[in-house]
């Protein structure tokens, strides 16, 4: 089922709100992850406002799907599409990793108690996601659980006991999103460790696999149900992204992974931004 | 403080009365109570359900046991999952493993991440004997004691390790409970108080204070009453089980009351329950200390009590560090 065209440019517009968001955070906050950010913001606006069942006015509502975000680096992309969905106010995305922020550089639950955990250090949220999705297969609970993970995090041995665990419970309900944006702060995640054959890899763990552009929201949206509709398997999504995506001067070069824009820069990125989101739906 | 008539010890004195059982099998019993009490206690193992004597929970709830095979850093963190949907898991496998291979999931997924998961630390320390220095954890209460919001207990025998079970069931937040491999003498008894956060004097006495903890705390026992009678020095034991939260009160108290402190435990002494007591002391009412426990060596192949006793930690090193104390303390 196809996204509707007013629908799908909504989404694109609130994907690019998300973007110039991110710009100003991370500008604000002098330090933090520019490329994976702006990759995954598609992603993210896909989830909080087309696809995931929530409520940002109950963010303990049991029945929640829960959205962990593994690669915890590029938290800028979650706090901006949850601050545009309501969690909590657009001017708080300025406090990004300053003293006394509920917006820590790398995301802690007990700061920011409408995150599911806390995460950072590489590999390790898929296995929470196993946990939560076998406690509600346990409990007989219809929530999904979805982890958002980074490519070069496949590279930590948890992350594989993870998916082999998955595995082996049939946890269906869990879904396995890959940013797979090729960077890893030491370069190119081939040249670092090798990753491909990267479908496979899942295949052979008992994941069903579906690959998509991550950077199209028609195909983000469209893949993501297919995911949600499929059964037996636990599901892993390799989403493909262009690091830094929406920012000309930041695509595909690896040295944006970890750093900020300087103003000049973020006002340079931001003109480009407004420049893009005008043009949505003009193609339509 | 707790009067040591109102402990109700075993008499321990007394050979016919003494019962030598692995402080393993009281977490068993004390996980089958547990789940039995709540039903959301869950068990997950990695790979060794008998010897961490997982299996009577898994014969009793099936449906509540989930195997990971060789997993201990997914042990750790995908019950941290489970427990952020209400879940209270208990996860267990040799101490040197989890918590030992799994430190930063320990530290992020459940410390950082206030998760109510349950450590089970089997075969810690050199008594795991034959299986060499790979499997000894002698460095676990260091490195789980320095992580905010982590509950570290070490009971002593193994009546005592089905309380700290069900305690570390009812508590909420992280705990890791501490116990070992082989038979050892059982001085406690079912009417034995036991609550977190406080320590216990096993015996009284003013002339030095012994602050044991785990299964020496029977050796400290044995060697306070050979003192008494070979040097008629009187010592006072404090079992103190609870490492962290400490009770810091008695253990202050009994420095102060004795002047000289000797801890006792099977662990290095670097970072362990001495040095959590030394940390306190040195602060609060500073004493002279002897250290009993593993002198920055590892462990090796032996048998149980050979090894205890090779790394200077059975009753009669515990007598030497009492009189080098008792010689400090006349200084």
């Amino acid at each position: 089922m196809r996204l509707e065209p007013k629908r799908r440019i909504e989404l694109e517009r609130t994907a690019n709100a998300v973007r110039q968001s991110i710009i100003e955070s991370l500008v604000a906050a002098g330090s933090g992850h520019s490329a994976g950010s702006l990759d995954m913001a598609d992603v993210f606006t896909a989830l909080y406002f087309e696809v995931m069942r929530h409520n940002p006015k109950r963010p303990d509502w049991e029945e929640r799907d829960r959205l962990l975000l593994s690669a915890g680096h590029i938290c800028p992309v979650r706090y901006a599409a949850m601050a545009h969905a309501g969690y909590f106010p657009l001017e708080e995305l300025l406090t990004l990793r300053k003293l006394g922020t509920r917006l820590q550089g790398h995301p802690e639950r007990t700061r920011l108690e409408s995150l599911e955990t806390t995460s950072g250090p590489l590999g390790e949220g898929l296995a929470q996601g196993v946990g939560m999705a076998y406690g509600a297969k346990l409990d007989g609970k219809g929530f999904r659980v979805f982890v958002v993970t980074s490519d070069a995090e496949h590279q930590a041995g948890l992350h594989w006991e993870a998916a082999m665990v998955g595995g082996k419970y049939h946890l269906e309900k869990l879904i396995s999103i890959v940013d797979r944006n090729f960077i890893q702060i030491d370069g190119g995640t081939e040249e670092v460790m090798p990753l491909e054959p990267f479908r496979a890899k899942y295949e052979a763990f008992g994941w069903e696999v579906r690959e998509c552009n991550g950077n199209d929201m028609e195909d983000v949206v469209s893949t993501l149900r297919a995911a949600l509709e499929a059964t037996g398997k636990p599901q892993a999504i390799i989403a493909h992204t262009i690091p830094g995506k929406g920012v000309s001067f930041m695509e595909n070069d690896f040295t944006w992974h970890g750093k900020p824009p300087k103003r000049d820069e973020a006002e340079r990125a931001l003109a480009e931004l407004r420049q893009a989101a005008e043009k949505i739906g003009s193609a339509a | 403080m707790i009067a040591t008539q109102d402990m109700h010890l075993v008499d321990y004195r007394n050979a016919q009365a003494l019962r030598y059982v692995p402080t393993r099998n009281g977490f068993g019993e004390g996980l089958v109570e547990a789940a039995r009490r709540d039903p959301q206690v869950l068990a997950l193992c990695a790979d060794l359900v008998e010897s961490t004597r997982m299996q009577p929970f898994r014969d009793a709830f099936p449906a509540r046991f989930i195997e990971l095979g060789v997993h201990e850093q997914m042990l750790v963190a995908m019950a941290a999952g489970l427990a952020s949907v209400g879940k209270v898991p208990f996860i267990a496998s040799y101490a040197m493993f989890c918590p030992g291979r799994a430190w930063e999931q320990v530290r992020t997924t459940m410390c950082l991440n206030e998760a109510n998961v349950k450590i089970a630390g089997a075969h810690a320390g050199v008594s795991v004997g034959p299986d060499g220095a790979t499997h000894q954890a002698i460095e676990d209460i260091a490195i789980m004691r320095c992580i905010p919001n982590m509950t570290v207990l070490v009971p002593c025998d193994a009546v005592q390790t089905r309380k700290a079970t069900l305690a570390a069931a009812q508590l909420d937040g992280p705990v890791y409970v501490r116990f070992g491999r082989e038979k050892s003498a059982v001085v406690t008894t079912d009417a034995t108080p036991f609550d977190v956060g406080t320590a216990q004097i096993f015996r009284d006495g003013n002339d030095v204070a012994i602050v044991a903890c785990g299964i020496l705390v029977y050796n400290a026992l044995v060697a306070a009453d050979e003192l008494a009678q070979e040097d008629g020095i009187e010592c006072l034991v404090l079992n103190n089980h609870s490492v962290k939260p400490m009770d810091t009160a008695s253990v202050v108290d009994a420095a102060r009351r004795c002047g000289v402190v000797v801890t006792v435990e099977e662990h290095q002494v670097a970072g362990g329950m001495g040095s959590a007591v030394a940390e306190l002391l040195a602060e609060r009412h500073p004493v002279p200390m002897q250290f009993v426990g593993v002198r920055d060596r590892f462990g090796q192949s032996g048998a149980p009590e050979e090894l205890i006793e090779l790394y200077g930690m059975g009753a009669a090193s515990i007598k030497a560090a009492v009189r080098s104390a008792v010689q400090r303390k006349g200084r």
